[in-house]
């Protein structure tokens, strides 16, 4: 969906004209009352769930819990999920024309934040007629969308899903998405941002990247388990290659992201990561910044994540309790670290399911119109 | 829930459920599957949360809309501001708790009040099993000593002591048995004891 009207970004820029890639799932029911928003982490898309005909290879990101019959329920719920601003899967991105200059906007697009997400996020729903969604949902950099949507727009969600999430970056989070960052930045082909001029792409940097970000979704114990010291060929070959297996899967992994992925997204992303800290105007009191939200919440955290532990969750907790809202936390004792949030676990989809649930009796059971 | 379903589900939770006030502010420490906190709320017009570590119970506490966070009590109640709880419920949990004493000191510095329930080792069958030299077992310990969560046993003057020590004064000590008062011989006859307590 395009929108004309500039909209205005916390840095002080502008974007004029955007578009918002969206895909939806079910029907929206007569009062608009079963809507719900899925926000989008690092490098996923608002294709959420289902296959398209023509591609029966490209599963949505989160099918596992998105779907008919799945946790959220698409029989019930009408989902939308929607690609973020300055992300590379259809919406308005760094690879797009600047019309100001009419060449790619490159290293020129603007920084944008997940409070600017949000605010575009609103448009969208503006322009689809929902005021209040059932429910806004995310995990890791998609819980903290919602984590805004329940400050920023306060009456338009009755429910907030935090998944695998954190109010706020640690200086480990920060410097792990630096050293990606300068990665990218350091790749010959990089070109300060504008390498479509030159028709080329930092793969190596992008590679790179992907091989650092997919340490910290990997926990200690699930690398150890899956690869452990295993050698490819069985001995060691004394020189620098592809021996270990943890090193060829991570290689492979690195290799497909830098095929698809945009890099001056990833700089975008993690800055937009970086910057989230929506206690900060108040003196870092997560409390009083959570005072203005109305939404219950879900929360679940992972017991292996390292890259946002269980701790930050607590931590949002306890500042929702503070402020006397609903909240309902679960901890999940599972093996995946931070992945966790994407993956099959039953006590996690259980927990997910018996909240949609309970959310679909207190809309009366009004699923299609 | 009404006060009829919880009274068929479970006979202790109502007549503790007669000692709250409409509208308080509840903490639920071990809330189980969350039926006290859903007639709480639902017909008493209560707010509150419940406090449970059992994965199958957080979900039980899910599905009803009962605000539960998944913790280990033993942690303590840091989540929790001081005097934030007009009622802090801690109902046949105490027993499996190792700082029991610590527990019952958050317990008094969280809320205004308290309700704390656990079963009464010296009721009398649980005395015959000790007099005939064995552990007792029975409906309210359906457990051998050696795979009891239970890890603390107390009787009814053992208790108050406890309370006292913390900064609690009992206000009221009833022994149920079947969720029913028993008012003669209560460290006898009563299986369940029940102390209301006020800083």
């Amino acid at each position: 969906m395009y929108f004309a009207q500039p909209l205005q970004l916390q840095s002080g820029a502008a974007i004029g004209g955007y578009t918002l890639m969206y895909e939806t799932y079910g029907t929206l029911n007569s009062d608009k009352s079963n809507a719900v928003l899925v926000c989008h982490a690092l490098n996923a898309s608002h294709h959420v769930a289902g296959t398209y005909a023509d591609q029966a290879g490209n599963v949505g990101w989160w099918d596992n819990m998105i779907g008919p019959g799945k946790p959220v329920d698409t029989d019930r719920f009408f989902v939308i999920g929607i690609n973020n601003l300055g992300s590379c899967f259809g919406s308005t991105g760094p690879m797009h024309t600047n019309p100001a200059t009419g060449k790619p906007y490159g290293a020129d697009f603007p920084v944008v934040t997940v409070e600017d997400w949000v605010n575009a996020q609103a448009m969208l729903a503006d322009e689809l007629g929902i005021s209040q969604f059932a429910a806004v949902m995310g995990g890791s950099l998609g819980g903290m969308q919602a984590l805004a949507w329940s400050m920023l727009y306060p009456e338009r969600l009755r429910h907030c899903v935090v998944i695998a999430s954190t109010a706020r970056l640690s200086a480990q989070n920060i410097a792990f998405n630096d050293v990606a960052r300068q990665s990218i930045m350091a790749d010959p082909d990089f070109h300060g941002g504008d390498y479509y001029a030159h028709g080329v792409v930092p793969k190596n940097g992008l590679r790179v990247a992907r091989m650092i970000g997919h340490i910290t979704y990997l926990s200690n114990d699930d690398m150890s388990e899956k690869f452990g010291r295993d050698l490819r060929s069985g001995e060691y070959q004394f020189g620098f290659g592809i021996e270990f297996e943890i090193e060829s899967y991570l290689r492979y992994q690195g290799e497909k992201f830098s095929t698809y992925f945009d890099a001056n997204t990833y700089l975008l992303i993690t800055r937009a990561l970086d910057y989230f800290d929506p206690a900060a105007p108040f003196g870092g009191d997560l409390t009083r910044a959570l005072a203005n939200t109305k939404a219950q919440f879900l929360l679940a955290s992972f017991s292996t994540d390292w890259r946002f532990e269980p701790e930050c969750s607590r931590k949002m907790v306890e500042a929702l309790v503070s402020n006397k809202r609903r909240v309902t936390y679960a901890e999940i004792d599972a093996p995946h670290g931070h992945d966790a949030f994407l993956l099959d676990d039953a006590r996690y989809h259980n927990l997910v399911r018996a909240y949609y649930e309970r959310m679909w009796n207190e809309i009366g059971n009004r699923g299609l119109a | 829930m009404n006060f009829r379903e919880l009274s068929l589900l479970r006979a202790d939770l109502a007549f503790i459920a007669h000692w709250l006030n409409d509208g308080a502010h509840v903490l639920d420490l071990g809330c189980g599957d969350g039926v006290m906190l859903d007639y709480l709320q639902t017909s008493r017009n209560c707010t509150g949360y419940g406090i449970e570590i059992a994965d199958d119970k957080v979900l039980a506490c899910a599905g009803r809309g009962v605000s539960v966070i998944q913790q280990d009590m033993e942690k303590g109640l840091h989540l929790f501001d001081d005097n934030v709880f007009d009622t802090v419920l801690c109902l046949s949990s105490l027993q499996m708790m190792m700082n029991v004493e610590e527990l019952l000191r958050d317990i008094a510095r969280v809320g205004r009040e308290a309700i704390v329930s656990f079963p009464n080792f010296a009721y009398w069958p649980h005395r015959l099993s000790l007099l005939s030299g064995r552990m007792p077992v029975s409906k309210m310990l359906p457990y051998e000593w050696y795979n009891t969560p239970n890890v603390r046993c107390a009787t009814i003057r053992d208790f108050e002591e406890l309370a006292n020590k913390v900064g609690l004064k009992v206000t009221e000590c009833v022994a149920l048995q079947n969720g029913k008062p028993v008012s003669l011989l209560p460290n006898w006859r009563g299986s369940l004891a029940v102390f209301r307590l006020k800083k």
